[in-house]
């Protein structure tokens, strides 16, 4: 994406003012004409009232025969999307990045953001007539704690104790201070069933549908709840998702009609679709970022002027383009991307320097092999990604071996076990929770065995930190250290790119995932 | 005759059985599981456990062989490993929607083959034949996606006639079904149409060597009737076993098809079940693979007997 067009992104999603998006656009040297037609477009966008009513088809990739309404057992957009249709969380995570009260009402921070005090909204019922209240929260949060097979549970592991405190109140401790917490309650898993459901084939929630017909891995239809409470969402008369995961047949869908928008719009094709006068692309740049990760223990990763040898030996910029075909932007091996609010922007930006690699690989003493295990059930793409990297680091004098490995069991008998491997990440609402999963002291799925007490202590002090000046430098500072000392090479970052007729409206682009991170069913309507 | 047909059925069995070993075993030597399947990069150690003793995985795998053949003899097939719902409610819906995609192409396919490969041969070596043979030629070595997205290309996307999307679900009308798979049906048509039509051809070329074929000629006989009335008949058997072969494709071998016009059939079932490593459903879908190349085979072998009256009436 050019430095304009993300900057256009950015206003578009409230990231970014009017008056700024004026300014930096200047700065970048875009005419005046460019900058108005740019503004109109933004803010044509903004102007539109929803309309009531109606049937939103969407055709999805990521569905399964094994999805469920269990939201402990999501992993993919099927199932996030049609997830949020019948459900609602407890927080949700706003366009603009910030977290905006859902089910909790608000909340109260008490110093050392260790204990957490959410007050629940009181007078929304279940689509079974019963009303919630804090034994529905806890049940809900418990779900993932403990002995739990939901993919959420690294995230809730920081959770020490959840207590009533009366029927619309709650206080969650914590074993460290967080004060990103309220983001960990945005995530997708987060939904609040009815306290005591274990009859997954009778879902029960408080969004803004109720299940009509689902057949996993093939299609979920919804029709409205009409007492759905959220005020100004819930516009639809009914959703009908249809499980589409091969990429041609999703634009085919939408090309002739058959729905109304798609997710993961293939970013070779997403061009095409741009140009046709009925169609128009959604796309948000978000953290969602790909990885080969070294063990920083083992070696010969072990040797951190070699790792320097890596980093400068790529061609980031070849992978954002052939990968993503420039629907992304590059990393500087961190993992927090430059739509968050603490993205560190005074780094150096890694990119391929054949003289630097050779300067490093020299003070490392050699040049053993390093050899990456690829494969493309990591994200599609991942052994074309190890691939360039393999050629670009051989013109840069360094030996860098691609070993092809088999999709079934990557996740069990490859990743977190090879040196080298590729993976992703889908990237996390809040900047800590994302550097602690990863690199953090207890992190459950620490890739690159990156153990660094100076960083771990700044990780936890930062977390703990309520005051935006110190835990700004704080987070600057961590990703400093990864930039320079860690393990993990971050070619790129993906864009979300989903694709829509011009009859639907409030799809809106949001850099947590795609399809409007989830919400589209609770947040668009048909404009006819 | 019956007692051929006991006979087949037996062994039959004997092969299912067989067929079920191998796919249990095929699906325990791909590495991974269930559990890591689905959570993916969201494991960790405790919910791998946590999954695994909940499903069962923690047992050793002749357990779970024995297990489900036990159940299976009595007839019940299982619950799907990962949604807990009964296989073959999971199943029924989708093996009827793959009975009917291959019964619809079937009803266009064989006729026409068996049609086109006659005209050939009596036309044997004039323009007509060698264009057909050219034009079955190109469409059985284009990949059949490629088919399929050349036809949803010129007939749905440019012109709009028919929809790219074969999303039928249990309540939609007949008719509308016909119109919704007409498409992915075409493919199939188009792939499966060229083997018939060459085996119709040449084995009725083969038969138009022999003497009492030369005989037929010196009556008289116009070329069309020596063709349908003296030849054909003699053909059959080997055309009924080249039909009973791409009828069991069109059951069996229809995911690509599938995939590129979204049409929920049973190879999508069992390519996602293989992939979630979702044993009793796989072995479910195998199960049914197997039995309809079986039966489809013994019905061939049947009506290449009643086609032959040598072989009918045994001396």
């Amino acid at each position: 994406m050019t430095e304009l067009e993300f900057l256009k992104q950015q206003h578009q999603d409230g990231r970014v003012s009017r008056r700024e998006f004026l300014g930096r656009a200047a700065a970048l040297g875009a005419s005046a004409a460019l900058v108005s037609t740019m503004l109109g477009s933004v803010e044509a966008h903004a102007a539109e009232t929803p309309r009531k009513g109606g049937t939103l088809r969407l055709g999805l990739g990521g569905g399964s025969t094994t999805d469920s309404t269990d939201p402990t057992t999501w992993t993919d957009s099927v199932m996030v999307d049609a997830g949020r249709a019948l459900y609602s969380g407890l927080v949700e995570w706003g366009q603009d990045g910030k977290p905006i009260p859902e089910l909790a009402e608000s909340w109260e921070i008490k110093p050392g953001a260790a204990e957490w005090i959410l007050n629940l909204k009181k007078g929304v019922t279940f689509t079974n007539g019963k009303t919630f209240d804090a034994d529905d929260a806890i049940y809900s949060i418990n779900l993932h704690r403990g002995q739990t097979k939901s993919g959420a549970a690294g995230s809730f592991k920081v959770v020490k104790d959840v207590k009533k405190l009366n029927a619309n109140q709650i206080s969650i401790t914590l074993d460290s201070g967080d004060a990103d917490f309220a983001y960990v309650l945005t995530d997708y898993h987060m939904m609040i069933v009815p306290n005591g459901h274990t009859d997954w084939s009778k879902p029960v929630g408080t969004g803004p549908f109720t299940l009509d017909k689902f057949e996993p891995g093939v299609r979920f239809n919804g029709t409205k709840n009409a007492n759905y409470w959220k005020a100004g969402r819930g516009h639809l008369d009914a959703i009908d998702i249809t499980v589409i995961n091969d990429t041609s047949a999703r634009v085919n869908a939408l090309v002739t009609g058959q729905v109304d928008a798609i997710n993961r719009l293939d970013p070779k094709l997403a061009n095409l679709v741009g140009k046709n006068p009925k169609l128009e692309i959604v796309r948000a740049a978000g953290g969602w970022h790909t990885v080969v990760s070294m063990m920083r223990d083992r070696p010969p990763f072990d040797n951190a002027d070699l790792r320097l040898a890596f980093k400068w030996g790529i061609d980031r910029e070849q992978i954002v383009k052939a990968l993503f075909a420039g629907f992304g932007t590059v990393g500087n091996d961190h993992p927090i991307p430059k739509t968050d609010p603490y993205y560190n922007s005074s780094l150096p930006q890694f990119k391929y320097d054949a003289d630097k690699a050779k300067f490093y690989a020299k003070k490392a003493g050699g040049t053993p092999t390093i050899t990456i295990q690829a494969s493309d059930a990591a994200f599609n793409g991942a052994v074309d990604m190890a691939t360039l990297m393999q050629a670009s680091a051989s013109k840069a004098g360094l030996k860098v071996e691609v070993k092809k490995e088999p999709a079934d069991g990557f996740w069990d008998n490859v990743w977190l076990k090879g040196p080298c491997v590729t993976s992703y990440w889908a990237g996390r609402s809040a900047a800590t929770q994302m550097l602690s999963v990863a690199y953090g002291p207890d992190a459950p799925w620490n890739e690159s065995h990156f153990k660094d007490p100076k960083f771990s202590e700044l990780l936890l002090a930062s977390r703990a930190e309520l005051d935006e000046t110190k835990r700004k430098a704080m987070i600057w500072e961590l990703q400093a250290i990864l930039h320079d000392e860690g393990a993990t090479v971050v070619p790129a970052f993906r864009d979300w790119v989903d694709g829509h007729n011009k009859n639907v409206g409030g799809h809106t682009p949001h850099g947590g995932f795609d399809m409007d991170n989830g919400l589209i069913a609770d947040k668009a309507w048909l404009k006819s | 005759m019956l007692r051929l047909i006991a006979q087949r059925l037996g062994l039959g069995l004997i092969t299912l059985w067989a067929a079920s070993i191998l796919i249990f075993v095929g699906t325990e030597i791909l590495p991974g599981d269930l559990a890591s399947a689905i959570l993916q990069n969201s494991a960790t150690p405790e919910s791998l456990a946590e999954m695994r003793s909940e499903l069962g995985l923690d047992r050793p795998a002749i357990v779970r062989y024995g297990e489900w053949l036990g159940n299976a003899a009595r007839g019940d097939l299982g619950h799907s490993l990962a949604s807990k719902r009964d296989v073959v409610e999971e199943l029924s819906p989708r093996l009827k929607n793959t009975v009917f995609l291959a019964a619809y192409a079937a009803i266009i396919a064989v006729p026409l083959a068996v049609a086109l490969g006659l005209m050939a041969a009596i036309w044997q070596g004039g323009v007509y034949d060698r264009l057909v043979n050219f034009v079955t030629l190109l469409t059985i070595s284009v990949p059949e996606y490629l088919v399929g997205y050349i036809l949803i290309k010129y007939l749905s996307v440019q012109m709009g006639w028919f929809p790219s999307l074969a999303n039928v679900t249990p309540e939609t009308p007949t008719l509308d079904r016909i119109y919704l798979t007409f498409l992915p049906v075409m493919t199939l048509v188009l792939v499966v149409v060229a083997h018939m039509m060459r085996m119709t051809r040449a084995s009725v070329l083969n038969i138009m060597a022999s003497p009492y074929i030369e005989m037929a000629f010196l009556k008289g006989l116009p070329k069309w009737r020596v063709v349908v009335r003296h030849a054909f008949p003699n053909a059959l058997a080997p055309i009924i076993n080249v039909i009973a072969l791409n009828l069991a494709y069109l059951i069996v071998g229809v995911v690509v098809v599938e995939a590129v016009f979204v049409y929920p059939g049973l190879g999508q079932l069992m390519v996602d079940a293989v992939s979630k490593h979702d044993v009793p459903v796989v072995q479910a879908c195998g199960l049914v693979f197997a039995a309809a190349f079986i039966l489809l085979n013994m019905i061939a072998d049947i009506l290449a007997i009643l086609s032959n009256p040598r072989l009918r009436h045994p001396r």
